[in-house]
């Protein structure tokens, strides 16, 4: 994952412009929804929440890569990938606050997609507490990775259950109701890019500054 | 021996120590009473409050007690340095999964047995039908199959007791959804049909977490 020095800044170009693009389509280029407010918050919102699922499934993946490996590189992207995760996590449930706030008129209510997304919260929360707690990196490696392969497992089961006990979503309004129009389908796709772009620029980020801190660590062992 | 020989050597070692001691069976039946008494005072004593509220203080109490003698299913194996008894044993990590997941389940449905009938007597329900004990033994099973695994976790880190809930209960989210539905249903005369829809989550959740668990346990007690 630690990528040549000008791919990473070619990287970091691609979704910049992404972003520019996504931000002139999301506010200038997409017509205005008459009947709901805030809806623009739509484009984000949609992409924090693709983004953090797929923060959730390099972990899975990576965490199943170091059990069967033990190669200490995938429970890096494991961790590095779960903070990302928990910071899209929480811009998922605040943007979804602002957007329900003046449609719903709360903050919060126990609609499934809320609830799972705050369930996977605590999950994720759970699993950098787990590490904190301890004894060793082996350790916290191993345990680590089980509860990265348990927690995403349980994310259907949660979500099936909660939406079977309560159901109220605008997902269903937006394909439901003949979907979105042409121009705002395009500018999600291109905010979802920008996300996804994000993400990556993230990840390769924090595994090379976790490579950094590894082998400075090995370094100062040596000294001694 | 073969697998179960090996699976039923643990159990009843775990079956045999608590009938010696009654230890955990017994405090965690005191427990699940405070759980009730002290919902009676938060929730109020109104047939009508109790009638909504009544599946709920259920699960909240079996979850809640199954967070506490969880916990134990691990930590007196590590007091007494058993821990790498059961390790050095010529038998697979998986068989000692499943004899711990056996042993922790008679102890919750022991448990439950016996709080049940105090929780019918409290608030006036009828709990004794076959659909809320069907109800009860699936999601314990599912609790367990998810304790075992995260007790086992737990008890080499240094927070221990502090670790299993925080794991333990989120996971478990789906299966105390469904099982107060369930009991819901049950406690008022519901239909099998209406039942069902609740009683397959738990049923997926079991099947998939005991696989699940069996699959990762070996990684947890490593060391």
């Amino acid at each position: 994952m630690n990528g040549s020095r000008a791919s990473r800044v070619g990287l970091l170009v691609l979704t910049a412009l992404l972003f520019v693009v996504a931000l002139y389509m999301v506010f200038i280029f997409v017509p205005n929804i008459k009947n709901l407010r805030a809806d623009r918050i739509f484009y984000f919102h949609v992409p924090v929440d693709w983004a953090a699922f797929l923060a959730y499934f390099v972990v899975f993946i990576s965490s199943i890569a170091y059990l069967r490996s033990r190669d200490n590189k995938w429970d890096i992207v494991a961790t590095s990938a779960v903070e990302i995760g928990i910071v899209f996590n929480t811009l998922m449930l605040v943007t979804g606050s602002i957007w329900a706030r003046p449609n719903w008129g709360t903050w919060w209510n126990w609609e499934p997609r809320l609830t799972t997304a705050l369930v996977l919260w605590v999950v994720y929360v759970g699993y950098l507490l787990v590490r904190g707690y301890a004894s060793g990196r082996d350790q916290a490696a191993r345990l680590s990775a089980v509860i990265g392969i348990v927690g995403f497992v349980d994310v259907p089961i949660v979500f099936l259950s909660t939406t079977w006990w309560q159901l109220q979503h605008p997902g269903h309004l937006v394909f439901e109701t003949g979907g979105l129009a042409p121009s705002m389908l395009a500018a999600l796709m291109v905010s979802l890019a920008a996300f996804t772009g994000l993400f990556f620029v993230l990840l390769v980020e924090r595994v090379s500054l976790k490579n950094a801190e590894a082998e400075l660590r090995m370094l100062m062992d040596s000294m001694e | 021996m073969s697998f179960w020989k090996k699976v039923a050597a643990i159990t009843r070692k775990d079956a045999l120590t608590e009938l010696r001691t009654k230890e955990v069976v017994f405090t965690v039946l005191v427990f699940a009473i405070l759980v009730i008494v002290i919902f009676n005072f938060a929730f109020g004593t109104t047939p009508e409050a109790l009638a909504l509220v009544g599946p709920g203080i259920l699960w909240v109490t079996f979850a809640f007690s199954g967070v506490l003698s969880l916990n134990r299913a691990f930590i007196s194996e590590r007091e007494a340095g058993c821990l790498e008894g059961l390790m050095a044993a010529p038998m697979s990590r998986e068989a000692v999964y499943v004899g711990k997941m056996l042993g922790s389940l008679i102890s919750m449905l022991v448990v439950e047995v016996v709080a049940l009938p105090i929780f019918a007597l409290f608030f006036n329900l009828n709990v004794l039908s076959l659909a809320l004990i069907v109800t009860t033994l699936l999601a314990t099973i599912g609790f367990v199959a998810v304790g075992t695994l995260f007790s086992a976790l737990a008890v080499n880190t240094r927070a221990r007791e502090m670790v299993l809930p925080i794991l333990f209960l989120p996971i478990v989210v789906p299966v105390i959804i469904s099982a107060v539905k369930a009991s819901g249903l049950a406690l008022t005369g519901g239909s099998w049909g209406d039942m069902f829809q609740w009683l397959q989550i738990i049923i997926a959740f079991d099947v998939i977490f005991l696989v699940v668990s069996y699959l990762v346990f070996g990684y947890v007690i490593e060391e």
